[in-house]
């Protein structure tokens, strides 16, 4: 394991990104992972992952097609669970909390650990109901009023209720695929989690529709912490504020954005960053 | 030569369809000429006779309605909860696997076997006697392994998209399989029900085992009453020596064949309406 760090980032001067305001970059820890290791059957997919994610910022990782950053995404919030013969090793803790100890309620932290697609994924329902459906199987809302209220908050908290408000009862399959994609972040909304997990949710999209995406998570991670895997290493240096780089399994680096991709500490991160592999 | 083995193969494969086909449209041919004349109102409203000319098959028809709607009742419900066991909850048991490999041999049961079964289970041993009840649980059984492996086959294209994005949003199983994952998979099942109520109406052996082969002066109105059902009326018209007897039981025939494909067609519109609301 040389040269592979492990440690928390060194917090010492704050960024401060053309635009941006400076983050708090030593906000609390959200998700601490110790140790991870994570396997496919027999074939190991992720190698002692640990790292500190906090909360309130954007948190990108980064790396090749296959590398585990998705795989250990989904770890987050266990939806690795519903493939059969996956193992996990390691521990993971929310708010301190082990999400992998015998006596949790998967359900229950689904709830708090919400999640976007790579591929948006609408129910084959209306709009309306792609939104309440989270509402109503977790007994939220307590009248009719009061669940149209949280759907429109919703889809005004992701940017899309303009486009849809007129036709809220019509299929959501008719929306576009950057519509789509803002529907399902909608959805992952309306429950109020308290983590938005986004596995590269701007892939299969246009280029305007994938600058609505970032100006909305910009927008979004002043109430939750987001962690977003990405293959576009312009969209990491974007709209992150931390960045994790994975190589094989492994984390090779983490470190603050800026630093990730101006002065990186590992050989493997600057060629990777710079085009020259992966 | 590869073209002409091409050609070849295309001809083969077209006379076989043509074949196929030619045979059921003699079939159909020599029915409609046969009993298209018997064919009327009455003979579907006029009650079973000695005297051919008098006879009509409104018992025997209302008998098949009143048994496979509840064939459909019972295999319905009964088929989805067994398939959505084996699919989503015990796929990996050695149970279920067993149970799986039963079921695709059941399928291939011979019906008259059934027909025991039903006649030493239902209406023996649970007291049904031979009513609508026990000739409908009889069929059940026998539609139950087509129902099962449709529905099967149906929850698993339902894509795995859909199930991770209602488990993502702190949705349970069940929560997740109905709501979202049954009813995309309906048009499936749909379909499979309707293969099976098919086959299902057209058996005889396992309702005459049973004891459905009687003369029955009235129709069903109740699932206890004493019922008969079309392909037994149309075997007791057969089996008769007068040519009369004959004519009558081609049109009974024609009246099943047309109950068979409006079941289908009903079947036909449902899915599609339910496929059209999951595309728009």
């Amino acid at each position: 394991m040389t040269g592979v760090s492990r440690t928390v980032p060194s917090l010492s001067g704050v960024a401060s990104r053309s635009g941006q305001p400076p983050a708090s970059l030593d906000a609390p820890v959200k998700i601490g992972v110790d140790r991870l290791n994570f396997y496919y059957g027999d074939k190991r997919a992720l190698d002692g992952i640990s790292i500190q994610i906090r909360s309130n910022l954007v948190t990108a990782f980064i790396g090749p097609s296959g590398c585990g950053k998705s795989t250990f995404l989904r770890t987050l919030n266990r939806m690795n669970d519903i493939i059969p013969a996956t193992r996990v090793e390691g521990t993971v803790l929310i708010d301190r909390q082990s999400i992998y100890d015998s006596g949790v309620d998967v359900v229950q932290l689904r709830r708090k650990v919400g999640m976007v697609f790579q591929k948006s994924n609408p129910f084959p329902k209306s709009i309306f109901e792609n939104i309440a459906y989270g509402l109503r199987i977790n007994g939220l809302t307590k009248s009719k009023a009061e669940l149209a209220d949280r759907v429109e908050e919703s889809l005004r908290q992701a940017a899309i209720w303009e486009e849809v408000k007129d036709r809220l009862h019509d299929s959501a399959l008719a929306l576009s695929g950057g519509q789509q994609q803002r529907l399902c972040i909608a959805r992952a909304l309306a429950i109020r989690p308290e983590i938005l997990l986004m596995d590269e949710p701007a892939s299969a999209l246009d280029p305007i529709a994938t600058q609505r995406i970032e100006e909305l998570i910009y927008e979004l991670k002043k109430t939750y912490t987001i962690v977003i895997v990405t293959h576009n290493m312009q969209q990491a240096a974007r709209v992150s504020d931390f960045t994790a780089f994975f190589w094989l399994g492994r984390l090779v680096e983490f470190d603050r954005t800026d630093k990730i991709f101006t002065a990186p500490a590992e050989k493997l991160t600057e060629d990777y960053v710079t085009g020259r592999c992966g | 030569m590869r073209k002409q083995a091409d050609l070849l193969f295309q001809l083969v494969s077209l006379a076989t369809l043509v074949i196929a086909l030619g045979a059921l449209g003699a079939l159909v041919w020599d029915l409609l000429s046969d009993g298209a004349s018997r064919l009327s109102w009455q003979f579907l409203t006029n009650i079973a006779s000695r005297n051919a000319d008098e006879a009509g098959v409104y018992h025997a028809l209302m008998g098949s309605i009143w048994v496979i709607a509840l064939t459909g009742l019972l295999a319905l419900p009964t088929g989805v909860a067994a398939a959505i066991y084996l699919e989503e909850y015990g796929t990996r048991s050695r149970v279920a696997r067993f149970i799986e490999l039963n079921i695709a041999n059941l399928a291939a049961v011979p019906s008259i076997i059934y027909g025991l079964l039903g006649l030493g289970l239902f209406v023996r041993l649970m007291g049904m006697g031979q009513s609508v009840l026990a000739g409908a649980a009889t069929l059940a059984l026998l539609a139950l392994p087509v129902v099962i492996l449709s529905t099967r086959e149906a929850l698993r294209t339902v894509p795995s998209s859909i199930r991770e994005g209602s488990y993502a949003l702190g949705a349970t199983k069940w929560q997740t399989i109905w709501n979202q994952v049954l009813p995309m998979a309906l048009p499936g099942v749909l379909t499979g029900l309707i293969l099976a109520l098919s086959r299902a109406i057209g058996e005889t052996a396992p309702l005459i085992t049973i004891g459905a082969l009687t003369y029955i002066p009235f129709a069903p109105d109740s699932v206890w009453s004493k019922f008969t059902v079309l392909p037994i009326q149309v075997f007791n018209w057969v089996s008769r020596p007068q040519a009369e007897f004959k004519t009558n039981a081609a049109a009974g025939i024609l009246v099943l064949l047309a109950l068979l494909l409006s079941m289908n067609a009903v079947a036909i519109v449902v899915r599609d309406r339910y496929q059209r609301q999951g595309r728009a």
